[in-house]
């Protein structure tokens, strides 16, 4: 009988690898990405009103300073902030530099400190 | 693609369950992926309760004495039980997950509640613990993997300063176990064409053999969108890798050779 090699099962993956701070910073650094591509249509349509007139500018504005608008500008501050910080990580790694695992975790704690403190100096700003 | 669910023929079932034997006081709890291809049967995870006083302190111990004593049909590779052989290469956690690593170094009581096992991520599954790795090894003979030379072969051995030696410390190490290619994520959504990070340390090793003269041969075959460049400096590779190695930081260097020689 021939060894069916075809029909074998795929082992499993996400569902049973322990959750690594290193993967998670990589998905999460993708997904800001994502975060910030979308964040720059609330950019557009801001530009939008303001090229549309006082009226449409005043809406947008009512908007923003909704809480809803609120929330959402503090996450995108976060996730632009957060890509910005992991992606000057990814620029001193592909120098060769900080690889050793030690550097790895010591580096992502440092970008998530950094992330987060400028995102709270800006709310800082525009709240005091 | 990333596909990220198991496909129907691999979801896991839950399966039977060995209870301790009569009078065991210190006993371990192993859920173990099992998978057999005569049955038909999707895989499933058994449990096993095993005595820990009349068990070895290691993984692999505990499923040589499952093997032996409770459940014969259990199939995992090992042979040399001392971290050099890499054929006991799989994936052991607990309740949170798991890392991959060899069963043989493994210390069974660095697991505080029940020991779970699987065979090595996102791979074909032989049997039970066993993946069929052909397909990383055909990776591995991609790269030739053997000095190559234009010169004359010396009448006696290539020289080689210790200097230059030293650049192969952290790389000749690797006993290609496979370990650090099945944790990347890289490799699991990309693994027919990305080479992973096992496959581009052996080929840096090659890189920088100060003996080797083929190495803008070997720079030109890495040239390609996915065999290097899908690395994305998760380094999982080096988190995982039981040997202490780095194939991340190799990566990196190769990344960088392919740069300078642009310049």
């Amino acid at each position: 009988m021939p060894i069916d090699t075809q029909g074998r099962p795929l082992s499993p993956h996400l569902q049973v690898y322990r959750p690594q701070l290193t993967s998670m910073l990589s998905i999460a650094h993708r997904g800001t990405g994502v975060v910030n591509a979308l964040g720059s249509i609330g950019l557009v349509c801001w530009l939008l009103a303001a090229a549309q007139g006082p009226e449409a500018y005043a809406q947008v504005q009512a908007f923003w300073a909704s809480l809803v608008g609120q929330l959402l500008l503090f996450g995108w501050s976060f996730s632009l902030f957060y890509h910005l910080c992991n992606g000057i990580r990814h620029l001193i790694w592909d120098s060769g530099r900080a690889l050793e695992i030690d550097s790895v975790y010591r580096g992502g704690v440092v970008m998530l400190a950094a992330a987060a403190a400028l995102t709270l100096l800006v709310w800082l700003t525009v709240w005091f | 693609m990333a596909k990220f669910t198991l496909p129907a023929n691999s979801k896991i079932k839950s399966g039977r369950h060995f209870p301790a034997p009569d009078g065991a006081t210190r006993t371990k709890t192993f859920k173990i992926y099992r998978y057999d291809p005569d049955s038909g049967d999707n895989p499933r995870t058994d449990t096993y309760e095993v005595d820990l006083d009349s068990c070895g302190p290691m993984v692999l111990d505990a499923l040589i004495k499952i093997k032996n004593e409770i459940d014969p049909t259990l199939t995992f590779r090992r042979s040399c039980r001392e971290g050099i052989c890499g054929s006991c290469a799989m994936n052991i956690g607990d309740k949170l997950g798991g890392t991959n690593t060899l069963a043989c170094t493994k210390a069974i009581e660095d697991f505080e509640g029940e020991v779970r096992i699987y065979p090595l991520p996102h791979m074909p599954v032989v049997k039970d613990l066993v993946p069929d790795l052909t397909h990383f090894y055909a990776q591995y003979a991609s790269i030739e993997p053997w000095i190559k030379t234009d010169t004359p072969a010396p009448t006696r051995e290539r020289r080689q300063s210790k200097e230059d030696r030293a650049k192969l410390d952290g790389l000749y190490e690797c006993i290609l176990c496979a370990c650090c290619s099945t944790s990347c994520p890289s490799y699991w959504w990309n693994g027919d064409r990305y080479l992973g990070p096992a496959i581009l340390l052996q080929a840096y090793r090659w890189l920088v053999d100060s003996r080797d003269e083929a190495t803008g041969d070997r720079l030109d075959a890495l040239e390609d969108p996915f065999k290097l460049y899908r690395c994305h400096t998760i380094m999982n590779c080096a988190n995982t890798c039981p040997k202490g190695l780095n194939p991340g930081q190799a990566i990196a260097e190769t990344k960088k050779m392919m740069l300078e020689r642009q310049l």
